[in-house]
């Protein structure tokens, strides 16, 4: 497994500041957002590799960067941390065409299409680098990443908003299943902190203002004082593999999915259904595939971005759990790292992994009054240790599409 | 070595990643300095921009060594 995000580079060290109620949200540093209604984000700390930090030319050669927008580089980081985590080197032409990519993305290359669209617009249309539209596409993370590796099974992609990357790894998972495939690399990647991205989220009113001078106070789900999701940028990637096909070589097995459920709301284009009805048919739909009642389910990583929404998330996990709600934990990540959007998925899918590895479900910073009484314990300010054997992860996008993902430890 | 020279070897080692060193004349962008198409397709807009001279594509298609692209631009140059 691998991830970069605000919190910074690696697995272990962005669980181990997760769990420590660190923030890795702060003022916008990559443009001046003086202009835009808001001013904060979880970025990526560019730094030394060593100190956990994000050094480009450590993980992709300095003439291929400009190739690549931003959400292809992380995408590309957080596959190199996973693959090799993974230990899976194909040596033979049968084994590389066993092993497919998967690696979705909400947006794609933004910041790319805008500095096209200013080269077009100034009348300078013959001078757009030729590696514009490769640099934008969304399935090029996937495409990277089978060239770096050699993988030559299936290259796919998912493009559904903030649920890309839920659906990225539970899509991959089926293709296992079906037979098309041994081992997937999945997972999202998205880098849409820039001026275009964080004006068109804010015209849509979904980006919290309220915290510009207090930025790590600006990510509160379920908080009654929340105005809006902080977008965050990043990547996270597991390496998916079948399960005799992994301990035949003795792998390293984090976990195993065992339910994924999906959904449409079919009700608008950016406002959830009442009572999320979606979200509880698509947890619903991941139970069922698990062969598991909600009441095994130890911890939720919730889609909670910090928005009116939280507490319709809310009320249909409760509909899950129904007397059991008092038994479990759900937090939203998110308060630390803000929304990924695309890659949010898949790196709250290995938060919930490593919350069952370590019996730790992970805090929601900033509910210091939420807005809703509930008996689900939401995990306020302080990991907590508890016995997690099941975890269950939310997505949800805009469209109105929902997916749930459940996962074991092994 | 010519004006023109000097920065055509100093575009090519910035945009193809490559030592100096191994920008000769003789050097082929494909085959000597690991250059895709498309990085040929940039090599030549580069060209384009620093010299501030046209190349028209059945002309981009004959420049395959860093000797060809010096040749071209200071033919347009001395025009």
């Amino acid at each position: 497994m691998g991830i970069v995000s605000p919190l910074g580079l690696g697995l272990e060290h962005n669980w181990s500041r997760l769990i420590a109620g660190e923030s890795g949200i702060g003022r916008i540093a990559s443009f001046d957002p003086s202009d835009l209604p808001a001013h904060v984000a979880g970025e990526v700390p560019a730094g030394p590799t060593e100190a956990g930090c994000l050094t480009l030319s450590d993980w992709v050669p300095v003439k291929d960067q400009k190739k690549m927008d931003r959400f292809i580089h992380l995408g590309l980081v957080a596959a190199t941390e996973a693959v090799e985590d993974s230990g899976w080197k194909p040596e033979s032409e049968e084994d590389r065409c066993r092993t497919g990519v998967m690696i979705g993305s909400g947006i794609g290359g933004l910041q790319t299409i805008y500095d096209a669209s200013v080269t077009v617009h100034e009348g300078r249309a013959r001078r757009l680098s030729p590696f514009f539209i490769p640099s934008a596409l969304i399935n090029l993370v996937s495409g990277h990443v089978s060239i770096k590796y050699g993988f030559k099974g299936p290259n796919h992609s998912v493009v559904t908003a903030c649920a890309s990357g839920v659906h990225a790894i539970g899509d991959a998972s089926r293709l296992i299943m079906l037979g098309d495939a041994d081992v997937m690399v999945a997972g999202g990647a998205e880098a849409a902190v820039c001026p275009l991205g964080i004006a068109g989220f804010s015209s849509a009113r979904a980006l919290s203002t309220a915290f510009n001078a207090e930025p790590e106070k600006a990510s509160r789900p379920w908080d009654r004082d929340r105005d809006g999701f902080v977008m965050g940028e990043g990547a996270g990637i597991v390496v998916l593999e079948e399960y005799e096909h992994a301990k035949a070589r003795g792998a390293k097995i984090y976990g195993e999915i065992i339910g994924y459920g999906m959904s449409g709301d079919a009700y608008h284009i950016t406002a959830p259904a009442e009572g999320h009805e979606g979200a509880y048919r698509a947890m619903q739909a991941a139970v069922r595939s698990a062969g598991i009642a909600p009441s095994d389910i130890g911890y939720v990583n919730a889609h909670g971005t910090s928005t009116m929404a939280d507490d319709l998330e809310l009320q249909a996990v409760e509909r899950l759990f129904g007397d059991a709600a008092s038994q479990v934990a759900m937090s939203s990540t998110k308060s630390a790292i803000g929304h990924l959007l695309g890659a949010a998925g898949a790196v709250e899918a290995i938060f919930s992994i490593l919350a069952i590895r370590d019996n730790v479900a992970p805090p929601t910073l900033n509910l210091d009054n939420p807005s809703t009484e509930s008996a689900i314990d939401r995990v306020a300010h302080e990991a907590q240790r508890r016995k997690i054997d099941i975890a269950l992860s939310n997505s949800f996008g805009f469209g109105g599409t929902n997916a749930s993902i459940i996962v074991r430890g092994v | 070595m010519s004006e023109i020279a000097d920065k055509v070897k100093k575009i090519v080692v910035e945009h193809l990643g490559v030592e100096e060193s191994k920008v000769t004349p003789e050097a082929s962008f494909i085959d000597d300095l690991g250059a895709d198409s498309l990085d040929t397709v940039e090599l030549v807009m580069a060209f384009e921009e620093a010299f501030s001279v046209e190349i028209p594509e059945d002309a981009a298609e004959k420049i395959a060594t860093v000797k060809d692209a010096i040749d071209y631009i200071e033919k347009q140059k001395a025009a």
